[in-house]
């Protein structure tokens, strides 16, 4: 086991820097043509040429930062994570809070509707059978739909997102949860009954432990598309957030800056993910 | 019929006399109708039979004849179409804390070590015990059993015998006025299944419990029981369908002191047991 470890990770090392000499390659400077073009021009043509945009002097690159500059980027970004240059120029942690705050807000909020809710629903046969048309339609709305009506209504941007990241992970959350719910094992509710359990015990010690799994799934479920909405909510509404981020960078052209908010995004999803999955460790049970 | 059958055997004696006798508990007319069309096809009807104070009583029969319905009626988890339970002169109406249950799939609760297992009983039972009152209570059926070395370890990392073993101290440890077991012993293999049956036996006798359980095995109601219900089931002849019933009580008329290996040289055993396999085999079916 440790020794396939132990290859898997020289595999990954050797698909890492492949993929970093391709880029490298890629990104190589193309010279021999435009150094021989200043040569039969007369000093009007240079400067018009440069006028246009094409200055025959300088090395003609792709315009895809090399790994030279995507270094230099990333030391700037990571050596000075918290200035604050005003409301256009901020360090990548205070766009990170921003963003995390939103989700962390948005899926609190979830909880507190979705697991009460789903353990109704889960319960009772016929609240699920009601409920369910209109899961069935909510659900696969894409929760950026939701944005203009929640711009009209709330008319505050930032609570506007914290909606979005709310509807998009009130879904999974409710339905594992009722579905958790729904199938405790007869027999765990049969020990209860005959114990004379009073129906709050019942619920938070032997339903809730017993459907804590099923809903921890849910929850990591909706932490991922919280995650992966954030982003786009947060280029909508603008202001603050690691998506707003990566738009202003984009609108500033600074396609490093952009890559390495790339970067971040994936490393606090898989973090955010890799949270979750303790807790559903933590909660897990062998029968 | 009745007194040809009680002609027949001298341990056979008819059911109906037993209703006019004094009982902790007494079963009325009780009858399950599970089809929800009429004409009524129950799986039993009119079983009517009595349990004394610190008795034993097996009931055998084949699947299908309603035996598990029975006793979850007994425990209150499931109710009857027609018909009465009364334990103490008190009709039954619901699951109660007088009547311990020891489940087939002994139902612990995974999420939990064998003492949380027993102590959420125990505090069931007793709400206002101290933590320490709780544990010194859990131990001591923990030890009846001889699980204490296994007192914090959780179900999964228990066998199958030791898991059924917990689900009987779990019964015995809130001291119920009587105990219903669902065949504790059906998924054991035979060699824990004799070890274990010795346990209850001798705990049983040391309790006083009054007992009620389901069995398969011929001779784990002989060693047990000290009477004998034989169920059969509902048959269709020539178009008209007779419902499973109580069709004989034998009293067990060996030694209340006998031992599993000793049980086959004691005199009257192969008559018992000859005549229970005997009903099993062409009288329980062909009504």
């Amino acid at each position: 086991m440790k020794s396939l470890n132990l290859k898997a990770g020289l595999v990954s090392l050797l698909i890492f820097f492949t993929f970093l000499g391709i880029w490298y390659v890629a990104t190589l400077p193309v010279s021999g043509t435009p150094a021989a073009g200043t040569a039969g021009l007369s000093a009007e043509q240079i400067e018009y040429q440069k006028m246009m945009g094409k200055d025959p002097g300088s090395t003609k690159t792709t315009g895809f930062p090399t790994l030279g500059q995507m270094g230099t980027a990333i030391w700037k970004q990571v050596s000075n994570p918290l200035y604050d240059n005003g409301p256009n120029d901020k360090g990548i942690l205070i766009q990170l809070a921003h963003s995390l705050a939103r989700v962390g807000l948005g899926f609190l909020l979830a909880c507190v509707v979705a697991v009460p809710l789903g353990f109704v629903i889960g319960m009772s046969p016929l609240l699920r059978r009601a409920f369910d048309p209109f899961i069935q339609v909510l659900k696969p709305i894409s929760p950026l739909a939701w944005m203009p009506l929640a711009l009209y209504t709330i008319k505050d941007s930032s609570i506007s997102g914290i909606f979005v990241i709310f509807i998009c992970s009130v879904w999974p959350m409710l339905i594992n949860t009722a579905f958790g719910v729904a199938s405790v094992k007869r027999e765990w509710l049969n020990v209860a009954s005959t114990l004379e359990v009073n129906p709050m015990r019942k619920a938070f010690q032997v339903i809730l432990p017993a459907a804590a799994p099923t809903i921890l799934t849910g929850m990591r479920i909706s932490m991922g598309i919280a995650w992966l909405v954030i982003v786009a909510a947060e280029m909508l509404v603008g202001g603050t957030g690691i998506g707003y981020f990566v738009w202003n960078e984009w609108n500033n052209l600074s396609l490093t800056n952009v890559i390495f908010a790339i970067l971040v995004i994936g490393i606090v999803g898989m973090l955010l993910d890799l949270a979750f999955a303790q807790l559903q460790k933590a909660v897990t049970y062998v029968e | 019929m009745w007194s040809e059958l009680a002609a027949r055997t001298p341990i056979t004696r008819s059911p109906k006399k037993e209703n006019t006798m004094q009982g902790f508990l007494k079963i009325e007319g009780l009858s399950k109708d599970f089809s929800t069309t009429l004409p009524a096809r129950p799986v039993f009807a009119d079983v009517s039979f009595t349990i004394s104070k610190g008795e034993f009583v097996c009931i055998i029969g084949h699947s299908g004849c309603g035996k598990t319905t029975i006793l979850n009626v007994l425990a209150g988890l499931d109710s009857a179409t027609a018909g009465h339970i009364f334990m103490e002169n008190r009709e039954i109406g619901g699951p109660s804390l007088e009547r311990g249950v020891v489940f087939q799939s002994h139902a612990l609760m995974p999420w939990l070590t064998v003492r949380k297992n027993i102590a959420f009983a125990v505090v069931s039972r007793w709400a206002g015990w101290t933590s320490a009152q709780v544990n010194a209570h859990v131990e001591k059926f923990v030890a009846m059993v001889g699980l204490t070395p296994a007192i914090d370890k959780k179900p999964s990392q228990l066998s199958g015998g030791m898991k059924q073993r917990v689900g009987i101290a779990r019964a015995f440890a809130i001291q119920p006025k009587m105990l219903l077991l669902d065949e504790p012993f059906g998924a054991l293999d035979a060699l824990t299944r004799g070890t274990i049956q010795d346990e209850l036996m001798a705990i049983v006798r040391e309790t006083q419990q009054t007992v009620f359980m389901i069995t398969h095995d011929v001779d784990e109601a002989i060693l047990l029981a000290d009477r004998i219900l034989l169920m059969s089931n509902g048959t269709d002849n020539d178009g008209v369908y007779a419902p499973g019933r109580i069709a004989e009580e034998v009293i067990n008329p060996l030694p209340r002191e006998r031992t599993r290996a000793g049980l086959h040289h004691l005199p009257g055993y192969y008559e018992l047991r000859n005549h229970i396999v005997d009903f099993l085999v062409t009288r329980a079916k062909a009504h």
